[in-house]
């Protein structure tokens, strides 16, 4: 038997994280439901009024996607962490950067791409219509990647750590918030009718961005994590 | 003749070197701040738009580029630490990351009081001022995550990424006047264009920056100090206790 390759690697941790989530959808159905009731205090709170839900319908949908990711940030890594499969996957000849990137895009799967197929009719709660309901399902599907990827590194540093639910949000949260301004710019700007093509783009440098130095830093902080 | 650097990356060769150093930058940082203080409260001209209450600007702007740089240093010490594996360089960082945040929640208040008078509003959702707030929450980020960690070695690692990783954020700051269309006034002083300000106000503002430097100098080498003592267990308290039956047989 040929040793496997990197691509082999990759799919192997890929396809163990979706096996594992499919295992156990009641998780994947908590974060769903999270963002669903979130998104259904607003209008409760702030008042049915279609002229205001449509005006802060943009921030409100993207604050609760990003708190429904901040929330399963936990599962990326812990149960791995704690049965030693972690110290295997540092152990082996593959690349953990590249391995890191199978783990984040397996947890995106699971916790992101819920909510960009969700958003378009939690948008329709909010009067969203047409173009901008299409510039959120847009936003969202450049965003959420970027979000699991910078939650990765956040995820990898508190592995362990005593009281590390709320210090993960601490860490994240503040390097959250140039993807919620341009994913609810381009919502924004798309209803305002300038378009959000140009917030778009700078949501797609973000995901590059992420792509490329994020999962450096990951494997840096599972190192430290397990040494 | 040769000098040997590396002999002071020793905790214990550093901590008397540091105790000789404290004096002079205290110095240093007393009289630049007063002369600063004197120039920029008593000597600049008042501001014909704004009045006397432009003058915070001698201690806004400078709390501001220190909160910045006290960062990348924070982060450089670090990064050193990380690759060179040493133990003071990470000192160095953990000792810096108060004072930066100190800096940055100055330059935050020092704003709010500046732009009440002078915007109208205490607080506006400014590029500037939103991602001066975003670095005061990364200091505090950087410091509770060496807090909840127990073993030093794991503590001072972690920090130090997150540190790393939340440089990005300085960059943004800097620029953030000419991204985007703020409120916020663009760069004070330029390195490259002529002063937009009276010479004796630049020379306040000059004045009052390198006060602060020396004064984080002066402080950043005392609190490193007290973090030498507390990890190098050089404190009396720290010492183990006799066994106790060496205490019996004592008393």
């Amino acid at each position: 038997m040929s040793r496997p390759g990197l691509w082999d690697a990759v799919r192997g941790v890929v396809r163990r994280d979706l096996m594992l989530a499919m295992r156990r959808p009641s998780d994947v159905a908590m974060s769903v439901f999270f963002l669903v009731i979130v998104a259904s205090l607003f209008p409760l709170g702030v008042g049915p009024e279609p002229a205001v839900l449509k005006t802060i319908a943009a921030g409100v949908l993207w604050v609760a996607a990003l708190l429904a990711c901040l929330l399963s940030l936990g599962r990326v890594f812990t149960a791995d962490y704690l049965d030693g499969v972690l110290e295997q996957m540092v152990l082996i000849a593959q690349p953990l950067p590249v391995l890191v990137v199978g783990k984040v895009f397996a947890h995106w799967v699971v916790s992101g791409l819920p909510v960009v197929v969700l958003s378009p009719f939690l948008g329709l709660q909010f009067g969203l219509d047409g173009e901008a309901l299409w510039t959120l399902v847009l936003s969202l599907l450049l965003g959420t990647p970027t979000l699991s990827m910078i939650g990765a590194i956040g995820a990898a540093l508190v592995l362990g750590v005593r009281g590390s639910g709320l210090l993960v949000a601490l860490l994240v949260l503040p390097l959250y918030v140039p993807v919620l301004i341009f994913g609810a710019g381009a919502v924004t700007g798309s209803m305002a009718g300038v378009g959000g093509e140009a917030n778009l783009s700078l949501l797609g440098a973000c995901l590059v961005l992420s792509l490329f130095f994020a999962p450096w830093a990951t494997a840096a902080g599972l190192r430290i994590a397990l040494e | 003749m040769s000098f040997n650097w590396s002999k002071f990356s020793a905790p214990l060769a550093f901590y008397p070197v540091a105790g000789k150093m404290i004096p002079w930058f205290s110095v240093a940082a007393a009289l630049t701040i007063a002369a600063g203080l004197y120039v920029g409260l008593l000597i600049a001209p008042t501001d014909f738009q704004q009045g006397d209450s432009y003058r915070i600007i001698f201690v806004h702007v400078p709390a501001a580029w220190m909160s910045m740089f006290l960062y990348v240093v924070m982060a450089v010490w670090a990064g050193v630490g990380m690759g060179l594996n040493a133990r003071l360089s990470f000192m160095m960082a953990q000792a810096i990351a108060p004072t930066g945040a100190m800096f940055t929640f100055l330059a935050l208040l020092t704003g709010a009081m500046w732009g009440k008078p002078t915007w109208g509003a205490w607080w506006v959702w400014d590029a500037r001022l939103t991602s001066e707030l975003i670095l005061l929450f990364q200091y505090a980020g950087v410091m509770l995550l060496r807090t909840s960690i127990d073993d030093m070695r794991r503590a001072d690692r972690a920090s130090g990424v997150c540190a790393l990783v939340g440089v990005v954020n300085i960059p943004i700051i800097y620029y953030s006047v000419q991204w985007w269309n703020t409120l916020h006034q663009g760069a004070s002083v330029s390195m490259t264009a002529a002063p937009k300000m009276a010479t004796l106000m630049l020379v306040a503002m000059l004045l009052m920056t390198f006060g602060f430097w020396m004064y984080s100098i002066a402080v950043v080498l005392g609190r490193v100090r007290c973090v030498i003592l507390e990890r190098e267990n050089l404190l009396a308290w720290n010492k183990p206790s006799p066994a106790p039956e060496v205490a019996e047989a004592q008393s």
